[in-house]
């Protein structure tokens, strides 16, 4: 028991430290060290080797290019459910303040750049795919009084993104079956079998992603993991991390129970303003300066 | 015997840490992961944007601070977030080693091809491991397939957001304009 014990926490101590790229040379090295040592027998050091194998082949392992296309398609869907907003000095202000924080975050570069789109629906919705499109109902805009409030709301989209929620939702055997097919046909050309064997995954990938973002949403920690992003985003550009708690306030109100927007996908606002309260300081109220409540009265007063 | 089992994982542990942290060293050149690189002139998010170096260049890392690296490429030096780098070379498509052209105000137009990425007959041999291949796996070849499938879905509103963007100059006016003040440092 201890020896195990013993060994098993420089290997952990390892895998922490390595990258998903060296993990499973640096796993076989360790166990071959391991074994060397007859602190693992041979049959767990082959267990070790598997299992490190199979945590290698991780959704971080799609390329940034790859993340896009798979970002896109999930933006088409969320728009085959609500229709864009097409009025350009609501999504001309909101992609000012969501490409601004985007750019403040820890994930400023992604392969297409952060675009953000108005939907026009009264439910309380926002989605954000993994390839940096975010979009927000004019229900969920309706929730904000003023720009610290509508930054907050495009701030915990941004977290999702950068925390790399969108990615996770993938099926782990998804994930597994689509980086084999690519490993497999290297670098020799694709052929018409492989596309369609690859659209199939695609796909599947892109209902993982999408019945998440739609139907079942995410863990409860990660929205709270995304909010407190948002903390750190807002006070970052300068906003002031009550927007969210307000914001919060108002969308408990506007919710319907029973509705099918965030009323089913998210923890309930309470829930919310009870983590962010437990996790940081209790900020002042919002005192937005003329200027900056004008503009936001002007892009979407009317919303 | 307990006692020499953890001599020994210490042992491992310590040599295992010394094998890492010459792996973590930086290298000297990195790619450009993203569609278009933003070369900045100094290392802020609200920096302006000197240069624009295109998906699968290299660039030569001159120094490093916090998430941002200082490069050079072609003969232009400026400032990266590490977001938008990776160490791994990426293979373009025969053909697609960019030309820049129209450099907006108070930028320098990249002159020239793009570096295409070295094979392994090159200087610096790299493994199948090492390589990201553009255009390969979920792909636009993939996107059109599956718009084949699934003729219902729209990317019209999807291409037309891919326009929306925001310069450094607009983010900074916009803030200044509200009195947004950003802490310190901007991203980490």
């Amino acid at each position: 028991m201890k020896k195990s014990l013993l060994f098993t926490l420089p290997v952990l101590s390892l895998l922490a430290l390595a990258s998903c790229q060296t993990m499973e040379s640096a796993t076989t090295l360790a166990t071959a060290i391991g074994q060397g040592a007859g602190v693992i027998s041979g049959s767990q050091a082959q267990s070790i080797r598997k299992s490190a194998k199979a945590v290698s082949r991780s959704a971080e392992e799609f390329t940034p290019e790859q993340e896009y296309y798979i970002g896109r398609t999930v933006g088409a869907v969320v728009l085959g459910k609500y229709p864009a907003y097409d009025k350009s000095a609501a999504n001309e202000y909101v992609n000012v303040i969501g490409q601004t924080l985007a750019q403040a975050s820890d994930l400023p570069a992604i392969f297409g750049g952060y675009h953000f789109l108005v939907l026009d629906s009264n439910d309380i919705n926002a989605f954000a795919t993994p390839s940096g499109l975010v979009f927000v109902t004019r229900g969920l805009l309706r929730c904000c009084k003023n720009e610290d409030a509508l930054a907050a709301v495009l701030a915990h989209e941004i977290g999702h993104i950068q925390l790399r929620h969108g990615m996770e939702a993938i099926e782990k055997a998804r994930v597994t079956e689509a980086l084999t097919t690519l490993a497999v046909e290297g670098a020799k050309t694709v052929g018409s079998r492989e596309v369609s064997a690859l659209t199939e995954t695609f796909g599947g990938a892109i209902s993982d992603i999408t019945g998440t973002l739609i139907n079942k949403g995410y863990a409860r920690s990660s929205e709270y993991a995304a909010d407190q992003t948002a903390v750190t985003l807002l006070r970052r550009v300068g906003y002031n991390p009550s927007g969210l708690v307000e914001m919060l306030t108002l969308m408990k109100k506007n919710l319907k129970a029973g509705g099918l927007d965030f009323a089913k996908t998210h923890p309930a606002p309470d829930d919310r303003i009870a983590e962010i309260r437990k996790k940081g300081p209790t900020y002042a109220a919002i005192q937005a300066p003329v200027p900056r409540q004008k503009r936001f009265l002007q892009a979407l007063g009317n919303i | 015997m307990i006692r020499s089992v953890r001599f020994i994982a210490v042992a491992v542990f310590v040599s295992l840490c010394i094998v890492f942290s010459g792996i973590a060293a930086p290298p000297k050149t990195m790619t450009v992961q993203v569609k278009e690189g933003q070369l900045r002139g100094t290392p802020s998010f609200l920096a302006g944007i000197v240069a624009r170096p295109s998906y699968g260049e290299r660039v030569e890392i001159i120094e490093d601070k916090g998430a941002w690296k200082k490069v050079s490429v072609r003969g232009v030096q400026g400032w990266m977030h590490t977001s938008a780098l990776t160490t791994k070379v990426i293979a373009l498509k025969a053909g697609t080693g960019t030309t820049q052209t129209g450099a907006g105000a108070g930028e320098v137009a990249l002159a020239g091809k793009a570096d295409l990425p070295p094979t392994s007959s090159g200087s610096q041999s790299v493994t199948t491991g090492e390589i990201a291949l553009a255009g390969k796996g979920f792909s636009e070849e993939v996107e059109k397939q599956y718009k084949t499938l699934n003729p219902k879905l729209d990317y019209a509103w999807v291409d037309k957001m891919e326009g929306f963007k925001v310069t450094p100059e607009q983010m900074q006016a916009f803030l200044k304009q509200g009195s947004v003040m950003p802490a310190e440092g901007g991203a980490k």
